[in-house]
């Protein structure tokens, strides 16, 4: 048996309100122009590393992969700061992944490993569609593993696979399209609630006493009639957060599954149902465990520190949807691959150095002490989830960015270090000398067909 | 180990210099033939009379071919070097020494650069190739730490400094306006200045220096030479340069009020002209004002007003043109414009036309002793380097 050990969770700082988009109820979580499924699934992987033992594998579910050839999931091991010796399977294509993911973890958990399993998603919609209106940008993650660790194990599963075409994208398309709706809730209407029925069976478990239930679908109506066939009380039903983040693609039914384990209590049963092309489905246990698997932040806390003004046209040129006037100066060049293979520790995992002899602290790291120069005489040290507040700062309007102006800071680390970096997720005019920071992982811009990854800092959310 | 100088061994005996500006109907080999040919008419010598050149540029070209191509120099020697926005004074030192050493009799320092083909707003600064994780701070915004910083460290109110600095943007075109070959030729009002677009922190467009075409030259001999080719020859006092190791990005000790650098260089500068009090026995300077921000610190640096009182200095008028020390009397970066390889050799032609008495309209009153700065890099992190020339030896 196995079951998941730790998880954590990630949703970006900005909102895009319906309104905005021209019509509609609450928002959707917008992920930043710095930001792509890798990135966010870095933020929600730290979150899940906190509590955690060593990982074997990583396992990386997203449909909107930053490369369509390349292995994406490289960045986040790397960025995680996992050992290079772990074993890396990418799934894709269908937002059911996600789920299909931390079934995956849960069945190597079986066989004694330990996997780190996240899924992100960038969703974008054709302008004024229903999928840009109603999706959402999140990430979630998961330790999986042997359930003498676990905060909630496997009871039961079953799945069903549908060769249907409901929803689909070709890889030339920017938009995904749809058959008509009835169609698919038609075909897989029956399909989910035929899948909950047999995990139940497989579990044993009773739907009366499930704790919650949650219903994941690419149309939710597709499984609107499972509480009816289940004889499910309201209250057993979980929020999916459509007036907040919307569905988050693959990284969906995780998030709202992280956010049932924020609330569970010892004992709880939690079903968890992902919809699409299909259907997979599990019954979770959450044990008394569960205090200790917890992330530092709530999904709640995600969703509490948002910002919703983002206007329509900047979502869409974030997005590259709405072309624009590009700023006087150079595109930025491409990073070079030896040189990022070189400094992979410092560029990925955020490691800088410290002197063995006189303690200066650099970043990057350096060979030759700043303070005293004694050579070769480091000791690396990684500052990815070190405390650092605002030295000095200015407001770049010259700089090339999708967001100008760019807030450019020098940074000092509580623990001893400076770095000149970005400040993200944050409002020009809200910037103070002495500000608390922290780090985070993010897409700084795409050079010459190469995303270049690295640190800035943002106000501690 | 020390830093001896060649104090009095080295003489500028001709100089040349375009006007600065947009040239677009100008190529960087065109703007070389012009300055170098007026060089060699300065100092009354024909090409075939020099022997060696030292030519700086930023990025307008590589090896000293930019140079023998366009000149058609004979298999003579050409350097080509680059100092970052200190190339065009580092042209003068390595040619100043060459001459000092014996190795050769005549030289050529010349700087060159061409910035207005790019397209582009503000420097555009190549680099080598990266790793993507260096910091994307545009000059402005890198020099922009220092106002801030400045501002808490000394108790002056941002409004207070906004003031400072448009005050030195002012005072810098007013002298470019009575400069003809300045690439601003027009004064402009403090509430212009003040209320100019931002760029970066609380610097508008009138903070920034030009970004222009350029090239300036300069020939030099052994001081015993010197009356042979004019009768007004200029003497080199001291050459300084500093490079910092970083300091302001890896310790936190560095606050951003100071060059380090500049200090340094200073410092070492006066050892080697017999200076020891630079806000009296300097009569003038040509400094690196790249921003209106850097010309305040640089007066500290330097030694030219207290520590935390330059600001006071500027709004009293002490380095405008007709004040007791008169700083950028040609205009400074902001207004003569900076094409990158040739400002060193600019603020030397300053020099070279206030000490012989040849400055026109701005002509200081007997300047005895006159001094460049020139920085390239940003604060914290920089190359630094002075100069001091005189119109007498001794």
């Amino acid at each position: 048996m196995s079951g998941i050990i730790s998880y954590g969770a990630y949703v970006p700082y900005y909102r895009l309100t319906r309104k905005a988009i021209g019509g509609g109820k609450g928002e959707r979580a917008i992920a930043s122009h710095d930001e792509d499924s890798v990135s966010m699934s870095v933020e929600a992987g730290r979150g899940a590393l906190a509590a955690s033992p060593a990982i074997d594998t990583l396992v990386f579910a997203t449909n909107s992969a930053p490369y369509a050839e390349k292995l994406n999931a490289a960045a986040i091991c790397s960025a995680l700061d996992l050992s290079a010796q772990v074993n890396t399977i990418e799934l894709a294509n269908n937002t059911r992944m996600g789920l299909a993911a931390l079934l995956l973890g849960t069945d190597l958990g079986k066989a004694g490993r330990t996997s780190l399993v996240c899924a992100g998603d960038v969703v974008i919609g054709a302008p004024g569609g229903a999928r840009e209106r109603d999706s959402g940008d999140a990430a979630v993650a998961f330790v999986t593993g042997p359930e003498k660790d676990a905060i909630a194990r496997v009871l039961g599963r079953a799945s069903t696979t549908s060769e249907v075409l409901d929803v689909w994208r070709l890889p030339t398309d920017r938009f995904a399209r749809q058959w008509e709706e009835r169609f698919g809730i038609e075909v897989l209407g029956p399909v989910s609630i035929d899948t909950a029925q047999r995990a139940l069976a497989d579990a044993n478990v009773a739907p009366e006493e499930l704790a919650t239930v949650i219903l994941d679908a690419t149309n939710s109506r597709d499984v609107a009639g499972i509480p009816r066939a289940l004889g499910l009380k309201p209250e057993q039903v979980a929020d999916m957060l459509a007036g907040s983040v919307g569905r988050s693609g693959v990284a969906h039914a995780g998030l709202v599954l992280a956010r049932t384990l924020d609330g569970a209590q010892p004992g709880d049963k939690i079903l968890v149902l992902s919809t699409a092309d299909g259907c997979d489905a599990v019954v979770l246990e959450v044990s008394d465990k569960i205090t200790q698997g917890r992330p530092q932040r709530s999904v709640d806390q995600w969703l509490a520190s948002s910002n919703n003004e983002v206007p329509y046209n900047a979502y869409l040129k974030w997005r590259e949807i709405l072309p624009f006037e590009p700023p006087r100066r150079p595109d930025p060049d491409r990073p070079a691959a030896p040189i990022m293979k070189r400094n992979e520790r410092w560029k990925y995992a955020f490691y800088g150095s410290r002197c063995g002899k006189c303690g200066q602290g650099h970043l990057p790291p350096q060979r030759v002490c700043l303070k005293c120069r004694s050579i070769d005489d480091m000791v690396d040290e990684r500052f990815a989830d070190a405390a650092c507040k605002i030295t000095t700062y200015t407001l770049d309007h010259l700089a090339y960015s999708l967001q100008p102006p760019v807030v450019s800071t020098v940074v000092d680390f509580d623990c001893g270090g400076r770095l000149a970096c970005e400040l993200t997720d944050v409002d020009p005019g809200d910037v103070a000398i002495g500000d608390k920071l922290e780090m985070t992982f993010r897409r700084f811009y795409t050079g010459q067909g190469v995303h270049n990854y690295f640190w800035k800092a943002r106000p501690q959310r | 180990m020390a830093s001896n100088g060649i104090k009095d061994q080295v003489a500028i005996v001709g100089m040349g210099c375009t006007p600065f500006g947009e040239h677009w109907d100008k190529s960087a080999a065109d703007m070389l033939i012009d300055a170098a040919g007026d060089a060699y008419k300065s100092a009354g010598v024909a090409p075939d009379d020099v022997d060696a050149y030292w030519l700086g540029t930023f990025a307008s070209g590589v090896s000293g071919m930019v140079f023998s191509e366009a000149l058609k120099t004979p298999y003579k020697p050409v350097t080509r070097l680059e100092n970052m926005c200190a190339t065009g004074s580092e042209a003068i030192r390595n040619a100043a020494y060459a001459v000092a050493s014996g190795a050769y009799d005549l030289v050529m320092a010349v700087g060159v650069e061409k910035l207005k083909d790019g397209g582009y707003s503000g420097l555009v600064i190549p680099g080598p190739d990266g790793d993507g994780t260096e910091s994307s701070m545009t000059a402005p915004a890198m020099f922009s730490l220092l106002a801030p910083a400045y501002c808490e460290k000394y108790g002056v109110g941002e409004g207070e400094l906004k003031d400072v600095l448009s005050r030195i943007a002012w005072k810098n075109h007013v002298a470019g306006a009575k400069n003809p070959k300045a690439q601003f030729r027009k004064e402009v009002s403090l509430e212009k200045i003040s209320n100019s677009p931002r760029v970066a922190g609380m610097f508008g467009v009138f903070d920034c220096s030009g970004v222009s075409d350029g090239s300036a030259a300069a020939i030099l001999c052994r001081a015993e030479d010197a009356y042979k080719y004019t009768d007004k020859p200029i003497f080199l006092k001291a050459l300084s340069v500093a490079a910092g190791p970083n300091e302001g990005f890896i310790s936190d000790e560095y606050d951003f009020t100071t060059f380090q650098e500049v200090v340094v260089s200073a410092q070492d500068a006066y050892k080697q002209a017999g200076i020891t009090n630079p806000r009296e026995e300097i009569s003038m300077a040509e400094v690196h004002d790249c921003f209106t921000a850097t010309e305040l610190v640089l007066m500290e640096d330097m030694g030219f007003s207290e520590r935390g009182e330059g600001w006071k200095d500027v709004m009293e008028g002490r380095f405008d043109g007709d004040g007791a020390q008169p700083i950028n009397p040609d205009g400074g970066l902001k207004s003569f414009g900076h094409p990158i390889g040739a400002s060193g050799l600019r603020m030397m032609y300053e020099m070279w036309l206030q000490l012989r008495g040849e400055a026109g309209e701005r002509q200081i009153e007997d300047p005895k002793l006159g001094l460049t700065h020139n920085l390239g890099g940003q604060p914290g992190r920089c190359v630094s380097f002075i100069s001091i020339v005189g119109r007498e030896l001794g």
